[in-house]
């Protein structure tokens, strides 16, 4: 009945009518912001997961430190904010871990408060030196996300690694988890890292790459190529490091060539245009923050010749 | 040293410094009026101190009840919430009360009746330091008055204070009541440089102070 009914509605509109409607769209279009246009008009970078084809938007959630805000109702309430324009703006995957203080119970908080968006990925991390305690913490984990089961659970920092991947591949083996992942950041422990790569049926890897920090590029993402293993980057601006670096300087020229608006976008652009990288996650406890992150979705991306642009301007900065 | 050595002070920082000074904000409003009553009590010890008498066993009894709020109050109940550390933080806490009770209050250690007046200065000067002027460093360094560090129940200046008291008792120098103060000196300062806050280098510059002078201490009462 609706269809018919928008049919003979769509008969009624007269050729000025269309005009009219079109000119005012034109208009509308022009005066918004790119990035708000991006979020709903323009496509979104989508990367898929190798092991099974899910799509994954490129830009991602990261919660630490910004998300540890304890009981404080005021940052609790922003951080919901950031929820829920990063949802807005078509995000996916939110990743957190045990060790970062408050940050589970703020996510959770958030999730409740915007009903559970169902485009949620979620994503939490093993961290406990004892191997039997891999299960209960999974289990505290889950109760603070209030989710029924994680979509990613990773072993973070190695840290016990032997005992809690045997356990998460028994879990994804049950049905009870989807993906499985290992992390590291910094840099650190590349060596064992790889090794667990080459050895292991891992779905995800989880490891710092940003523009001055390019170790990755050698080993860690080419093999994650090779072996089908999603990438989650982390620390994209080196925790605030970076992005309060380039900030100081102007937005270079031919920003506009890969649809930048800011500083924040040259730098996710850079990272997500990597072929072997799945999504970044940055954090941030500011909704303007979260919009122009998200902003990295959409427009075009750097090829290889703008990402050596794009490092040898950081470096001269 | 491996992966160890790549790590900075500030990688193991799990909160922003605007989150760790809104925590003694909320902590504030929440134990109020308990800041009016620990100030008091700090006067209190001021008046036992000049006293100079066997009121030892006050002094400790007031101390370890600082130093058990400040375990469950503060570590257990508000700083956990945004340092998992803070959890073991709270029982440190616990083994200096304890240590406070069992030396300054069972076994009645703690004589303040025949000190030697340069560390009775020198004790009460870094026991007032703590009480009166210590809570104002963060509001002179820019932050707001409501997250002013109290003594008595917040950890900062308990522990600053509880050293200089330490160094007045005549008997003898405390020292395993001095490790768990030192040590949260070490541990504070090191959360504050790792904020990057101006005044992160006070208490590890106090604690130091302390433990110079009650080494001089100990050798005056050798000679």
């Amino acid at each position: 009945m609706k269809h018919s009914s928008d049919i003979s509605r769509r008969a009624d509109i007269t050729r000025r009518d269309f005009l009219r409607t079109m000119a005012a769209a034109g208009t509308c279009l022009m005066l918004r912001p790119p990035s708000i246009l991006g979020a709903s008009q323009q496509s979104m970078h989508t990367r898929k997961i190798p092991s099974t084809g899910e799509e994954m938007p490129a830009i991602g959630l990261g919660s630490w430190i910004t998300f540890n805000v304890g009981f404080d109702p005021v940052a609790r309430d922003t951080c919901v904010q950031v929820m829920k324009n990063f949802f807005d703006a078509g995000g996916r995957i939110i990743d957190s871990s045990p060790m970062y203080g408050s940050s589970q119970d703020v996510i959770g908080y958030g999730l409740a408060q915007l009903n559970h968006p169902d485009r949620l990925f979620s994503a939490d991390k093993v961290w406990t030196y004892s191997d039997g305690n891999g299960p209960s913490q999974i289990a505290e984990s889950r109760q603070k996300w209030n989710v029924p089961e994680f979509d990613l659970l990773q072993v973070h920092n190695l840290l016990s690694w032997q005992a809690h991947l045997e356990l998460l591949f028994e879990m994804k083996k049950k049905g009870r988890l989807r993906y499985v992942g290992i992390t590291t950041s910094h840099g650190r422990r590349h060596d064992d890292f790889e090794q667990i790569m080459r050895r292991h049926p891992l779905d995800f890897v989880q490891f710092s790459y940003n523009v001055v920090n390019r170790e990755a590029e050698e080993r860690l993402l080419p093999l994650a190529k090779d072996r089908g293993i999603a990438v989650i980057i982390n620390r994209p601006f080196r925790q605030s490091e970076l992005i309060d670096f380039v900030k100081r300087h102007p937005l270079p020229e031919w920003a506009s060539e890969i649809d930048c608006d800011n500083w924040a976008q040259i730098l996710l652009k850079f990272i997500i245009s990597h072929p072997a990288v799945t999504c970044a996650i940055p954090a941030t406890r500011q909704v303007t923050h979260v919009r122009e992150n998200m902003g990295a979705l959409h427009g075009r991306l750097p090829d290889e010749n703008m990402r050596r642009r794009i490092v040898r301007h950081v470096e001269k900065l | 040293m491996g992966a160890w050595s790549t790590y900075r002070l500030s990688d193991f920082l799990l909160f922003s410094p605007q989150t760790y000074y809104r925590l003694f904000e909320l902590y504030n409003q929440n134990i109020r009026p308990a800041q009016i009553v620990s100030f008091l009590l700090g006067l209190v010890i001021l008046w036992l101190l000049y006293r100079g008498d066997r009121h030892g066993r006050w002094i400790a009894a007031i101390l370890a009840a600082y130093w058990l709020w400040i375990a469950v109050a503060f570590h257990w109940l508000w700083y956990k919430s945004i340092n998992w550390a803070a959890a073991y933080f709270a029982g440190l806490f616990v083994i200096e009360a304890l240590l406070l009770i069992w030396t300054g209050i069972i076994r009645d250690r703690l004589r303040f009746d025949a000190v030697q007046p340069l560390f009775r200065r020198a004790g009460t000067a870094i026991f007032l330091f703590a009480l009166l002027l210590q809570p104002l460093i963060g509001p002179l360094a820019g932050r707001a008055w409501t997250q002013v560090q109290v003594f008595g129940v917040a950890p900062d200046p308990t522990a600053v204070g509880t050293l200089g008291i330490l160094l007045v008792p005549d008997h003898r120098i405390h020292w395993g009541l001095m490790i768990m103060p030192l040590l949260w000196c070490i541990i504070s300062g090191a959360t504050l440089w790792a904020m990057e806050s101006p005044d992160a280098l006070l208490l590890p510059v106090t604690g130091g102070l302390v433990l110079v002078l009650a080494v001089w201490k100990r050798l005056c009462r050798h000679r």
